[in-house]
């Protein structure tokens, strides 16, 4: 009896698992189908596989090229995402290994700026970025993701650099080890593996972030995310299209996402949960 | 939003310092946290700021001219307006919505996966991926490959049982929005609850079944009052980013049907109809609504984070 249940709710958590992947799966198949195959009712499963709606989507088809969207996004998403490790790294240091007085209020004045929604400050940004000639430049965006990804990067490390013992630290500064010596021998490779998974969320979320970019960026700096809103309407038969472009865009967050998976919660709930 | 103050975690014991010496090494302590202090207050705390002051004034950015000093008008305007007041109430349906159904199926698959089977982290690693797709990515999936009323994936998929072809985003377009973000954010629920579960006190738990009680008596007396902080923090942090939400919204609706929320409101105020004033205003009711939300949220994250101090 026991067995039989242990097993019926394994069985439940796969069928769950499957449905709830479906959707993906079921984008990766169509993006390989040809547009006729592809807007099929009922679907075809079984349709003969081709790179057609790839063509299409690189452009080769005569549409517009996502190659200057994905370079500005990889841009905007690199320099970011080291903008941050250059800000939080020291300023996390300053909350754990040589905390200042009152750090956690510092720190729960880092998370409260994260609870500021986006559009409360868009109006005036839009209007410096207009009148400074900074609209439609990915460097804006580089500084926006920059603060949008500080909180969440202060956080984790903090709680990575806090787990670095202070009793070695004082060990290697009684033997004359002097400070830099100790941040590249003791702290970072106790810390290493954790800075990597906050790097890796930063670089996720400014890859995702569209509010930003939608309002911010027009021809020249528009990201991968304002590519897409292109689909948005449809233009006849483009399933195959939608589906490769979502694919491909999506491939470096599901690489990144998985890359971090044992982290991931910890960044996400802010370095709350471990 | 000032910082709360939460008891100060057992910090080393600092010596009180005195002289310019001492102060000087106050400021070397001080020092690599201040780039990042400043850094946040000029980028996220000054354009609120300036929010508040431009809420207070009516000002259509095609008429700057015009602009003028007007009080509390703009946010009288933005509560009476039907349109308005109507994108306030979707924001709390939505949000609500979104949370509360992803909350529980994030709990029933960590329930799930807390067990050991065969491809548990398998069945792991499928169920995160629809939180690893691009948000707007995963919005244009569910609009044209999903929902198409002719050939999406859910109408072919009724076609086999002969079901009905409904038209999912006319027909039911709130809830067309709302299942597309309870298909992203269950799995973050999920990696939550999970990690409450994993931290259970697992000899109490053996304790328990020794002493004769049913699992449904140790789900109920002791994990979910241990998992009760971590569903709340899933709450209020899953809150505070479908508050936000605009990825969704923008995509499979455009804001129409009755779907448009805050932040597609905002948006669409100031950067179509270039009404600067009346969009300040709105957002500035967007962190009134966040800062509710957050305060409680900061209480759970201060709470779960002492713990975890104290623990250390």
């Amino acid at each position: 009896m026991n067995v039989v249940r242990r097993g019926g709710l394994g069985l439940l958590a796969w069928v769950t698992g499957i449905v709830f992947f479906l959707p993906v799966a079921w984008m990766a198949l169509t993006s390989f189908h040809s547009e006729q195959d592809a807007a099929t009712n009922p679907p075809s499963f079984t349709a003969a596989l081709t790179l057609d709606g790839y063509r299409e989507f690189f452009g080769t088809g005569g549409g517009a090229s996502p190659w200057p969207a994905l370079v500005n996004s990889v841009v905007a998403s690199v320099a970011s995402t080291l903008f941050v490790l250059l800000l939080a790294l020291p300023a996390a240091y300053a909350l754990s290994i040589r905390p200042v007085k009152k750090w956690t209020d510092v720190l729960f004045f880092f998370l409260s700026t994260k609870m500021l929604p986006v559009v409360a400050g868009l109006l005036p940004i839009y209007l410096f970025a207009k009148n400074a000639g900074m609209l439609d430049n990915i460097w804006l965006l580089v500084i926006l993701y920059t603060s949008m990804n500080l909180p969440i990067a202060v956080w984790m490390m903090q709680s990575f650099l806090a787990e670095v013992p202070v009793a070695i630290i004082e060990a290697a500064r009684v033997d004359g080890a002097r400070l830099p010596t100790i941040l590249a021998r003791v702290v970072a490779p106790i810390a290493l593996p954790g800075i990597a998974a906050t790097a890796l969320i930063c670089f996720i979320f400014s890859w995702n972030e569209l509010l930003f970019a939608r309002v911010l960026t027009g021809v020249v700096a528009e990201t991968a995310p304002v590519f897409l809103t292109g689909f948005i309407t449809s233009q006849g038969l483009f399933l195959a299209k939608v589906c490769a472009a979502s694919l491909v865009i999506s491939l470096p967050v599901l690489a990144a996402g998985f890359a971090a998976q044992d982290k991931l919660v910890q960044g996400l709930s802010l370095g709350a949960v471990k | 939003m000032t910082a709360t103050t939460t008891a100060p975690v057992a910090a080393p014991p600092v010596p009180t310092p005195h002289g310019p010496n001492a102060r000087l090494r106050a400021w070397a302590t001080r020092a690599p946290l201040l780039p990042a202090l400043v850094f946040m207050i000029v980028v996220t705390q000054l354009p609120f700021v300036a929010t508040v002051v431009i809420s207070f004034f009516d000002w259509n950015a095609l008429y700057p001219d015009a602009r003028r000093f007007t009080g509390f008008d703009n946010y009288h305007q933005v509560l009476t307006d039907a349109d308005l007041r109507h994108s306030v109430w979707t924001t709390v349906l939505l949000t609500a919505t979104v949370v509360l159904v992803s909350l529980l199926l994030g709990l029933a698959l960590a329930l799930l996966l807390d067990r050991r089977f065969r491809g548990r982290g398998v069945v792991r690693t499928l169920l995160i991926a629809p939180f690893l797709v691009v948000p707007v990515a995963s919005a244009l999936l569910w609009k044209h490959v999903l929902y198409n009323p002719e050939y999406g994936l859910l109408n072919g998929l009724l076609h086999y049982v002969g079901g009905p072809q409904p038209d999912w985003i006319s027909d039911t377009p709130l809830l067309a929005v709302e299942a597309s973000l309870v298909w992203q954010w269950t799995p973050f629920m999920m990696l939550i609850l999970l990690a409450g579960l994993q931290s259970r006190d697992q000899q109490q738990i053996e304790a328990a079944r020794v002493d004769g009680a049913s699992d449904w008596q140790i789900f109920r007396h002791l994990t979910l009052p241990h998992l009760r902080r971590y569903l709340e923090l899933g709450a209020l942090l899953g809150s505070i980013y479908i508050v936000q939400n605009f990825d969704a919204v923008f995509t499979i609706t455009s804001g129409g049907l009755g779907t448009a929320n805050l932040p597609y409101t905002v948006y669409q105020s100031f950067y179509q109809a270039h009404e600067n004033g009346l969009a300040s205003a709105a957002g500035v009711l967007v962190v009134i609504g966040s800062i509710v939300i957050a305060t409680f949220a900061l209480r759970v994250v201060s709470s779960l984070f002492r713990e975890e101090v104290s623990r250390a």
